[in-house]
């Protein structure tokens, strides 16, 4: 520890920290631009000047160590001065465009321009002009207003791991900019708005609308994924006008992925189901609650009576609420029924017989930074979990060794130890080989059941194991595609194992921000029919409450048939295109901004928030919904006051103890031989939930784009097919036309065709067999 | 694309440095591609990135940085004028502007023929040989009088 007095006080810092970091310990405030506590020091901007003693010149805060003894003076009359001196040159070529500048009011500039700047400008001569840049959908440019901080590039550099934007050029022609207008694509972009400290960086979206002090800021929790982000919504004539992170260093810490951050345009969206609606006749027609609920309270109950309570059966969106998902089985199982699930997109629930808890990511997130070797096991990481993706990408710059085994080899954007793709019938196999080949390693015995599975044990699959067994810290952690995966019990099992053998810890990314708190709130069934087989068994009755039926589904086709064929079809949704088709009485109700409720994320964290804005026209909480629904179906359990009473009542047997990442013993499948095409799907980040779907920015991303048949250049020319070309997709009968991509990380026998979007529902699961030809 | 016998060129500068260090030989790299392509195009460009493993934006920041790299197409002969300070003083800025007179052209413009390109340079390290130019990057010219600066276009314009 050094010793280091700052204005006469005296603070203790470690070896190796900054005067800033003093600074910021003894709570003395440096004015500064260029630097950020997440990112490198760069010293550009000059701002933190500050006057040491025994030293001639004024020294960069930021940039200067500290040692023993050293005595700052950071209000000094040098350091002012140099303060003060910096800023002059600052505002030298920075428009005085404050009252049209969307960042006026929470400019960094600005702010420090009033304690530091002049009242009036020495300079004469003609200020510099920059043109703008496109840089996408999302972030608006006027980069004549930039300072040359180079936050945005730095956080390309290190956060977001890849570099988009630069600083071409030289002295005073510097440019912010991307190489030859590309735009700006990654999946944490709208953080560059937030580090940029003057207005050249400001969100596309929201621009112009609003005023940042006319806006009430409120607390929400992001309903996307499964970390949880925390959010700053802000509000404007109870509208929201735009969504911010929340610093929460043990979760989000003080980024959002843009899906967080941008998704709030849909709430706004023209989609938004705003009355009650029946269907009579074929014909939609608004109705008020009070006809709605009876309606479809007596639709249910006629159903019923007529085939007994176990035709009906709620299907329920793993992105609604802890309180939303308990009142539905409550409700389910009120009216005598077990059918209710969330894991919509699952297709093998045999995990259910022996799992001994609640799964979760089985660590607190804040320490996936710790880790020294990771296993991630079917994971599209970077647009599954864009966050989580970072904090790994942060553990892999401190010499963590991260190895992946999935379907397919995307580029993750950080240092990779092995980035194995293979096809979805060899992944238990490969699995196996790399428990076998571990144990080998470590002289241990492997259970005889996974060690007949075991494929053939290649060099990639030895050198992971190695990885595996080295290192303090480690964890297997298994992604999204391992749950919807057909064997998935049998991954479970084996990747338990490899934990086992590697003395790791075990854990879920979780697929949605609901999908804890659908096990908590026991939102699945104990002795009825989960998500898949009340599809294939064809109930009389369904109750979908914030579902999408034709894209939320493991089988998008099974999905539809079954809620055609149904006699009847309730719907709590808020937007009306997702369920008009199919529904029979459509109940609108809020999304996240607009209700109460808890998200319990990976770690198992319950997070309650608040409504930000009211329901928009008729709207109403979920919650409320099913509780008057379950008023007027004269059920036991509905006496709830408000959404914490629901919550409490969920949680009263504790989370914390439920949770568990344990697997019995399971009948391990083996992929069978397939020598046909596979399919393998991932789920687009911005098709992932009706809320993201209808998020307009966002669907003007790259990341949006209609998804094609990607495929490796060995199947291309297998299959007789052309790189940008059209192939014909058939699967189970039905056909679609897809655009063919080259893309070397998808393996053989496989392509890569998204789930999650309009134009490959057809095509029905998200696994299994397809048949590929040329147009 | 660049040539073979360029790539084979970046691999030697590549075995300077260590494996995982490859955008130390960026400038290197970039020399070799403006020496083959006379300019640096921005496919030029992000074939040096992809070589190198580096983004194209991080090998545009040093293509841009540094003015001995051309990211326009210059005339035959390339003229670069020091107008750095003692350069500028000891009579630089005058043979710039007598160049600018006597081929009818701006700074960064190339003739109507093709023939010159007229830069304005950085220290060449050679101050007291004032005023000095540089012809095509490589080609070192000393005290450039009038004179001496007439004598080179007409050598140059044969």
């Amino acid at each position: 520890m050094l010793e280091i007095e700052i204005d006469g006080k005296k603070v203790k810092v470690p070896d190796g920290g900054t005067v800033m970091d003093a600074a910021n310990k003894a709570g003395t405030y440096i004015p500064h631009f260029c630097y950020h506590k997440k990112l490198s020091i760069a010293a550009s901007c000059r701002m933190c000047l500050v006057e040491v003693e025994k030293v001639p010149k004024p020294l960069p805060a930021c940039a200067t160590p500290v040692t023993n003894g050293m005595k700052v003076f950071t209000h000094s009359e040098k350091s002012v001065k140099a303060q003060k001196g910096v800023m002059e040159f600052l505002l030298i070529n920075h428009p005085l465009d404050c009252p049209i500048c969307d960042q006026g009011g929470e400019c960094q500039l600005q702010d420090l321009a009033v304690g530091y700047g002049g009242s009036a400008s020495r300079y004469a001569e003609e200020k510099r002009v920059v043109v703008n840049k496109n840089l996408g959908p999302l972030i608006s440019t006027d980069m004549t207003r930039c300072i040359h901080c180079t936050r945005c590039v730095r956080f390309g550099q290190e956060i977001a791991g890849i570099m988009e934007l630069g600083v071409a050029n030289r002295g005073e022609r510097s440019e912010i900019m991307t190489f030859v207008d590309r735009t700006v694509d990654s999946e944490l972009s709208g953080n560059a708005i937030d580090l940029c400290p003057v207005g050249a960086l400001t969100s596309k979206p929201f621009r112009f609308s609003a005023r940042t002090w006319e806006m009430s800021r409120r607390r929400s929790i992001s309903p996307h994924d499964s970390l949880g982000s925390n959010l700053v919504v802000q509000i404007k004539h109870d509208r929201v006008k735009r969504v911010l992170p929340l610093e929460n260093e043990s979760l989000n810490e003080c980024w959002l992925s843009d899906k967080d951050r941008f998704s709030y345009e849909a709430l706004n969206s023209e989609d938004r189901l705003t009355r009650p609606m029946v269907k009579q006749g074929g014909q939609w027609i608004e109705t008020d609650w009070q006809t709605a609920l009876e309606y479809a309270a007596k639709a249910l109950k006629g159903v019923i009576g007529e085939h007994g309570a176990a035709a009906i059966g709620a299907l329920v969106s793993p992105h609604t609420t802890l309180e939303e998902q308990y009142l539905s089985q409550v409700l389910i199982r009120g009216l005598g029924s077990d059918n209710v699930d969330f894991r919509l997109r699952q297709s093998d629930f045999s995990a259910d017989e022996t799992r001994v808890g609640i799964p979760s990511l089985g660590m607190p997130v804040a320490e996936i930074n710790e880790l020294d070797r990771v296993l991630v096991i079917g994971s599209f990481l970077r647009k599954d979990h864009p966050l989580l993706a970072q904090r790994l990408r942060q553990a892999a710059k401190r010499g963590c060794q991260i190895n992946l085994i999935g379907h397919s080899a995307d580029d993750q954007l950080m240092k990779l130890q092995a980035n194995l793709a293979v096809a979805p019938s060899l992944l238990v196999g490969e699995l196996a080989a790399l428990a076998v080949a571990i144990a080998e390693q470590k002289n241990l015995a492997v259970d005889a059941s996974i060690a007949a599975l075991a494929s053939e044990v290649s060099a990639e699959i030895k050198a992971v194991a190695t990885s595996l067994i080295s290192g303090e810290s480690r964890a297997v952690f298994i992604g999204n595609a391992v749950v919807q995966h057909p064997a998935f019990a049998s991954v479970w099992f084996i990747a338990q194992t490899i934990a086992d053998l590697t003395e790791a810890r075990l854990g879920f990314f979780g697929e949605a921000a609901g999908s804890v708190g659908g096990y908590a709130a026991k939102a699945i069934p104990q002795t009825g029919l989960n998500a898949a087989a009340m599809l294939q068994s064809s109930l009389k009755a369904y109750l979908l409450v914030g579902v999408e039926p034709a894209l939320d589904f493991a089988d998008s086709v099974a999905a539809k048939a079954a809620l055609e064929k149904a006699e009847t079809v309730v719907a709590l949704t808020a937007f009306r295109s997702a369920v008009d088709a199919v529904a029979d009485v459509m109940l609108p109700i809020a999304p996240f901004a607009e209700t109460s409720g808890t998200f319990v994320n990976c770690e198992g964290s319950a997070q309650s928030f608040h409504a930000v804005v009211k329901p928009q026209g008729e709207t109403r909480p979920a919650w409320k919904v099913l509780r008057v629904l379950g008023n007027i179906l004269e059920l036991d359990g509905f006496a709830f006051e408000s959404s914490e009473a629901v919550r409490d009542e969920a949680l009263s047997g504790g989370l914390a103890s439920a949770l568990s990442n344990r697997i019995g013993s399971v009948t391990l499948a083996k992929g069978r031989t397939n020598n046909g095409v596979e399919r393998i799907a991932d789920v687009p980040i911005y098709f992932a939930d009706p809320l993201v779907r209808r998020a307009s920015s966002l669907q003007k991303t790259r990341d949006a784009r209609a998804p094609g048949m990607r495929v490796n250049a060995s199947m291309i020319q297998r299959l007789g097919l052309e790189a940008g070309g059209r192939a014909r997709v058939s699967a189970n009968g039905v056909m679609a036309e897809l655009n063919v991509e080259l893309d070397a990380g998808v393996p053989d026998n496989c392509v890569r065709i998204a789930a999650g979007h309009p134009q490959t529902q057809a095509l029905g699961p998200m696994f299994g067999n397809l048949a590929v030809e040329r147009i | 694309m660049l040539s073979t016998e360029s790539f084979k060129k970046i691999d030697q500068e590549l075995e300077k440095y260590p494996v995982d260090q490859k955008q130390s030989a960026v400038m290197a790299a970039l020399r070799i591609a403006q020496q083959e392509k006379d300019w640096l195009s921005d496919e030029t460009i992000e074939a040096v990135a992809n070589y190198l493993g580096m983004p194209p934006i991080a090998v545009f920041e040093v293509a841009s940085f540094y003015n001995m790299y051309d990211l326009q197409a210059p005339g035959r002969y390339k003229l670069t004028v020091c107008t750095n300070l003692p350069c500028a003083l000891s009579g630089g800025a005058v043979a710039g502007k007598y160049l600018k007179q006597k081929l009818g052209i701006e700074y960064n413009q190339t003739t109507a023929d093709g023939q010159f390109t007229l830069k304005e340079g950085e220290c060449m390290g050679a101050c007291g040989d004032a005023p000095v130019m540089l012809v095509n990057n490589h080609r070192m010219c000393c005290k450039m009088t009038e004179a001496q600066i007439d004598q080179l276009l007409v050598e140059l314009g044969k």
